[in-house]
């Protein structure tokens, strides 16, 4: 199923040539580096946006299919497609990266600043958009390199430890997924004696239990790195802290879905019954990072590091509810990895907008920021509301999903992550009350509301945070599909049991009650 | 009726344009435009619950859009139409239009006048999302609505830092209880596969009787977050840091009637559980007896009010646990309106006391400010049970049903409906009668009154009633003298007596919608009884016994009215019926901060700088120690600079994707 004009191959080309010419620009041509980085930029936002139309909804397969064979021998070849499970992942990226461009400020004309972004979007697109396992995981490494010098070369005080420990981590996990990757393939090629790296026929490898464990271990290590989850996390506070406002919403905003896309795409994909075996130990690890994250977040002092925690506890969400299984927890768990994506990014850009007026992220310096900045407080203040999850706002819908669908299937894992929602409003509202009540300090004096620019970048998020909230259908009804087909893949392979909402089940959970004695007179 | 839709969104619009040209708009277009689209809602309220009552078949569902649609679960929105949401919605945008109206007055001077407006506007909005909802997730919308919007207004005074903590307190009290809410309908979407309220209530045969238990009582206790019951009530009393209308908006019309509203709508969950009813009978009983004591221990006239709310919250759950939800509905309305008049009575005074809130240091204000006073004591009679106003009928049925399940029930009931007739009587002496002892310039009556609260107020720390700015008392205007000076306290203006002489007349006559004496006149009962069914767990009593209860009601309503009277009419200090463990609530909220707030901080301090930093992070700094020296060999072969590694890094991968793209083209 080729599509006549190859969408995606050139939504992926673009950013990388787009990046190639600004490599090639004079550096003092800062006026032409600008205008290749908005090039680059709003140019796959608008094939990302053509990709939505031309979608069609209520498919699950996956659509405009880009191949080009590569390499016969080895099963190699250049794929890329979409499912309604990617297609939101894609535009979230292309939204998310002209923003982070132009919350780079002054660094919008530096040629190697916006090369290495540019590289960055190539690489994500490209993650996100692999059928075949070899270019997935070149992408997923290629990714690497330019946050480790975005970080490195305009980063905070602490950039170059927080660079080092975020290279060296996430390649070490990707050590493992190599090999992972290349077992796989041997076991396929033993089994049919066809050398291939697509995923869609590697899906039907039989692999044994043991052997099924061991590679999802393998596949997953590098996933929860990237995501992170816990306790694979501690690269991420220094990584997000340390990196400029454009790192932070990349990294947290686009690159920490790879992980969890990763989950989805080849985890439940290529071994299901590994998922289900291993599903508890994954359910545990994200209800502890849900609780885990919102105590830790609840002692920072430092507003970026509080939102690297939270974001942790998020993660916890997408993970629960990826390994819940049921429809209504994975659907979720999609949203939820597109709705986190958003609001992350607007708290980031809305911290970065601080410290670029008070010069400190630290809230023991801040405080009542509402009074001087009113609008940049309410901004602040729905984009808190929608991270806490409060409904009508897009944090909620995710969240909801998930943990709905989870109970079902694993109950007290449910309801444990349901006391995680109270933590976030613990920590969230505490900062708040540290940063924006109170009365001004002298030092905070001249502190100035936003600016049109930075309204005008912060305007689409806070737009899409309301609507997503109030209508996330046209999102679900293209994600339910193509997540429908996924579950009921996992549910043949290896046969979990999944109830019905509403159905009577074989097995009776009573919960007991207590209280009433005493009442009756 | 085609217009419901427009109930709860004409406050949204409003709520929409003031966020857009709120300021444009300023002081007062602002507060008029907010009060009229209130109005305007009140209006097409009226007009749909017209067209209802005119219907044989009086429920139906507007769906506008499916809000989730995912996998099983199906999710409207929408507004249902029936006697139970058309009622909640008429006396929600009656009473807020009321509460409007007098806020325009109450906060002319305040710089944020049209941000107040705003968030007022969606607040009601909110609420009328709950009540109208057609399932429990937009019920929840609504709920989480009201506390978002509680959280707004109770931090109005945001440079305040009590304000501030109160503001976060009443969101975080409300989320324990909300997550209830939450695993209450995981629950309810697990057993019977909807969240919409008819399908549910049409399958919940299917349901075991332990889970339906359990759905009463998870969402008991989102009830009791939002309408602070025991245990989760602490918020209610600091919730009076917002400004005066927002605290007669919260206790009256909107946000804490939320929990009781939610009981009745689940009647037919209720009715199936009976274990979680009298759970919430027993706990409403006890809700109301404590917050009735505690309220005879405060001097903060807010205070008074606030734990006076609470007790009779209480009364509410004490009849909707025993099945009475047609008096639980009842008592609801009544105390709208009674309590959103001694709330803005309240207002008037602290108004005319520039800022005071202290009842120690007020006294014969009843000369100065008749129209307050008398509206006052209305309200006062009316809380109390006097016949024939409104409070007697009400809390009368609800003790009556009462009766039926338990008379250990009623006698709760009975000895907090003494405390209640006390608590307020006491609290309208020291404001109205007795020596006027604001005029013994800045010493107040006596010196245990003059508290550290009370001396920080007068130091300029607090700000409620926006007009007593204490740098710049030219600006006062016509109340609120600044500080210092000699005050002459009277009646506000129209915009703020009209609220008050209103509510005043349905606090008298609101009582008559459900006259007991005979069948024909139980109107509200008639009206409400195809939603909430009939009384469920009681039987009626005879014609006998109802006088007999009417009677004692009317003593009991006389003994605390009476014993106020004697009590407070000169005196000042009783330290013998002010104990200290009820001026300080019986020290729970005190227990709660030691033992949570304490506690769970030093949890989070464990967690990170033990575990976090020494065990999750030591761990990688510790590997990465570890192979720096076990590579001292390989140290020639490796620069050691990760940016050269990364630069190789990409150096292959740009080789090997470049090979990609030629061989894929070629």
């Amino acid at each position: 199923m080729t599509s006549s004009f190859p969408y995606l191959t050139v939504l992926v080309l673009v950013p990388s040539g787009a990046a190639l010419v600004a490599a090639l620009v004079p550096a003092y041509a800062k006026r032409l580096v600008q205008v290749v980085g908005w090039v680059g930029t709003f140019g796959s936002l608008g094939l990302a946006c053509a990709v939505l139309a031309v979608f069609k909804s209520g498919t699950p397969g996956f659509q405009l299919v880009s191949t080009y064979r590569w390499i016969p021998t080895f099963g190699i070849s250049w794929s890329l497609g979409v499912d309604g499970i990617s297609l939101f992942l894609v535009l979230m990226t292309a939204v998310l990266f002209p923003i982070a461009l132009a919350a780079g400020g002054g660094r919008s004309g530096d040629k190697s600043f916006v090369a290495w972004l540019l590289v960055l979007e190539a690489g994500c697109l490209g993650s996100f958009l692999s059928l075949d396992l070899l270019l997935f995981f070149l992408f997923f490494e290629l990714t690497l390199v330019p946050v480790y010098f975005i970080i490195a070369g305009w980063g905070h005080e602490r950039r170059g430890y927080a660079a080092t420990k975020f290279f060296l981590y996430t390649l070490g996990a990707s050590a493992f997924l190599l090999v992972g990757i290349l077992s796989v393939v041997a076991i396929h090629a033993e089994q049919t004696g066809v050398t291939t790296f697509d995923v869609t026929k590697l899906a039907e490898t039989h692999l044994s239990g043991t052997a099924a464990i061991v590679l999802f271990l393998a596949f997953t290590a590098a996933f929860a790195v990237k995501a992170p989850i816990f306790p694979f996390h501690t690269w991420s506070p220094d990584a997000y802290r340390e990196s400029p406002a454009t790192g932070a919403v990349v990294l947290a905003g686009v690159m920490a879905k790879l992980g969890t896309d990763g989950i989805i795409r080849f985890d439940l994909e290529l071994f299901p019954h590994a998922v289900v075996v291993l599903a508890p130990l994954l359910l545990t690890l994200g209800v502890v990072g849900i609780i885990y994250g919102g105590v830790v977040a609840a002692i920072q002092r430092d507003l970026k590091r509080l939102i690297a925690y939270s974001s942790l506890a998020h993660i916890g969400f997408i993970v629960i509810g990826l390994f819940a299984l049921t429809g209504e927890a994975v659907s979720g768990a999609v949203l939820q990895m597109v709705n986190h994506g958003i609001y992350t990014a607007a708290l980031f850009l809305l911290v970065a907008m601080i410290y670029r007026r008070s010069g400190s992220f630290s809230t023991a310096d801040l405080s009542g920021l509402q009074k001087k900045a009113p609008v940049l407080a309410a901004l602040f203040t729905v984009t808190m509301l929608a991270s806490i999850g409060v409904p009508g706002l897009n944090g909620f819908v995710g969240e909801f999903l998930i943990l709905s669908g989870t109970f079902i299937t694993h109950r007290w894992w449910a309801v444990v992550a349901t006391a995680g929602v109270v933590v976030a409003a613990v920590y969230l509202l505490w900062a708040y009350q540290q940063v924006f009540h109170g009365k001004p300090t002298a030092a905070l004096a001249g502190f100035k509301e936003i600016t049109w620019r930075e309204a005008a970048y912060m305007a689409p998020l806070v737009a899409a945070i309301v609507f997503l909230g109030v209508y996330p259908a046209p999102l679900l009804n293209r994600i339910t599909p193509s997540v429908d087909q996924l579950v009921a893949h996992v549910e043949q392979v290896a046969h979990p049991v999944i109830p019905t909402p509403g159905q009577p089940t074989h097995v009776h959970v009573v919960v007991s009650a207590s209280g009433g004695e005493g009442g009756a007179g | 009726m085609q217009a419901a839709f427009l109930i709860p969104l004409l406050p949204l619009a409003g709520f929409a344009v003031l966020a857009a040209f709120g300021r444009k708009l300023g002081n007062p277009l602002a507060g008029y435009f907010a009060t009229f689209m209130v109005f305007a809602s009140f209006v097409v309220t009226a007009i749909v619950f017209a067209d209802l009552f005119q219907q044989v078949h009086r429920s139906y569902t507007q769906t506008w859009f499916t809000w989730l649609p995912a996998d099983h679960l199906r999710v409207t929105a929408g507004v249902l139409v029936d006697p139970l949401s058309m009622t909640m919605a008429a006396f929600v945008t009656g009473v807020s239009t009321l509460i409007h109206l007098y806020s325009i007055g109450y906060m002319e001077h305040d710089e944020q006048f049209p941000k107040f407006f705003l968030y007022l506007n969606l607040f009601v909005s909110a609420m009328l999302f709950l009540v109208l909802a057609s399932n429990f997730l937009e019920t929840f919308l609504g709920w989480e609505g009201v506390g978002v919007c509680s959280y707004f207004l109770i931090a109005f005074w945001f440079d305040r830092p009590s304000a501030a903590s109160a503001g976060k307190k009443a969101m975080i009290y409300n989320r324990i209880g909300d997550a209830g809410f939450l695993l209450a309908m995981f629950l309810i979407f697990e057993k019977t596969g909807s969240l919409e309220y008819q399908t549910v209530f049409s399958r919940l045969g299917h349901v075991g009787s332990g889970s339906l238990v359990a759905i009463a009582l998870l969402l008991f206790l989102g009830a009791c977050g939002k309408s602070a019951q025991i245990p989760l009530f602490p918020w209610l009393a600091d919730a009076m840091e917002g400004p005066t209308p927002v605290s007669a908006l919260i206790h009256a019309a909107t946000m804490v009637t939320a929990g009781v509203y939610l009981m009745c709508r689940i009647s037919p969950i209720l009715h199936l559980a009976p274990e979680a009813a009298h759970v919430v009978a027993i706990v409403g009983a006890a809700t109301a007896f404590l917050g009735a004591t505690i309220a005879c221990g405060q001097n903060d006239i807010k205070k008074i009010l606030a734990y006076s709310t609470i007790s009779q919250l209480g009364y509410m759950f004490l009849a909707a646990g025993v099945g009475a939800y047609v008096a639980a509905i009842f008592l609801m309305l009544t105390h709208a309106f009674y309590k959103a008049l001694l709330f803005l009575g309240a207002g008037s005074v602290i108004h005319a006391m520039g800022d005071e809130q202290d009842t120690k240091t007020m006294g014969a204000l009843a000369r100065f400010m008749p129209i307050t006073s008398i509206t006052f004591l209305v309200a006062w009679l009316a809380i109390g049970g006097m016949p024939p106003l409104s409070g007697f009928w009400s809390k009368g049925d609800v003790l009556q049903n009462a009766w039926a399940l338990s008379p250990a029930l009623w006698a709760v009931g009975a000895l907090t409906a003494i405390l209640t007739a006390y608590y307020i009587g006491r609290g309208y002496m020291l404001v109205f009668a007795g020596k006027a002892r604001w005029e013994e310039a800045g010493v107040p009556g006596d010196g245990r009154a003059h508290t550290a609260s009370a001396l920080a107020r007068r130091a300029g720390g607090r700000r409620d009633a926006g007009p007593s700015n204490p740098n710049a008392p030219a600006e006062t205007g016509h109340q609120g003298e600044g500080h210092g000076a000699p005050l002459s306290p009277h009646d506000p203006s129209w915009l703020m007596t009209l609220p008050l002489v209103v509510l005043a007349i349905a606090s008298i006559f609101a009582g008559f919608i459900n006259l007991p004496f005979h069948p024909q006149w139980v109107l509200l009962e008639r009206w409400l009884s195809p939603v909430v069914g009939k009384v469920l767990l009681v039987p009626h009593f005879g014609v006998a016994a109802s006088w007999a209860f009417a009677v004692a009601d009317a003593v009991f309503a006389a003994v605390g009215v009476t014993l106020s009277v004697l009590l407070w009419r000169s005196a000042v200090s009783r330290p013998a019926i002010e104990p200290v463990f009820l001026q300080r609530a019986w020290f729970i909220d005190w227990t709660y901060d030691r033992l949570l707030a304490r506690g769970s901080a030093r949890l989070a301090e464990f967690t990170y700088e033990d575990v976090e930093t020494k065990v999750v992070d030591g761990a990688v700094n510790g590997l990465a120690a570890f192979v720096r020296r076990s590579g001292q060999v390989l140290r020639r072969v490796q620069t050691g600079y990760v940016r050269n590694y990364a630069l190789g890094l990409l150096a292959g991968l740009v080789v090997i994707l470049a090979y990609v793209l030629s061989r894929a083209f070629a």
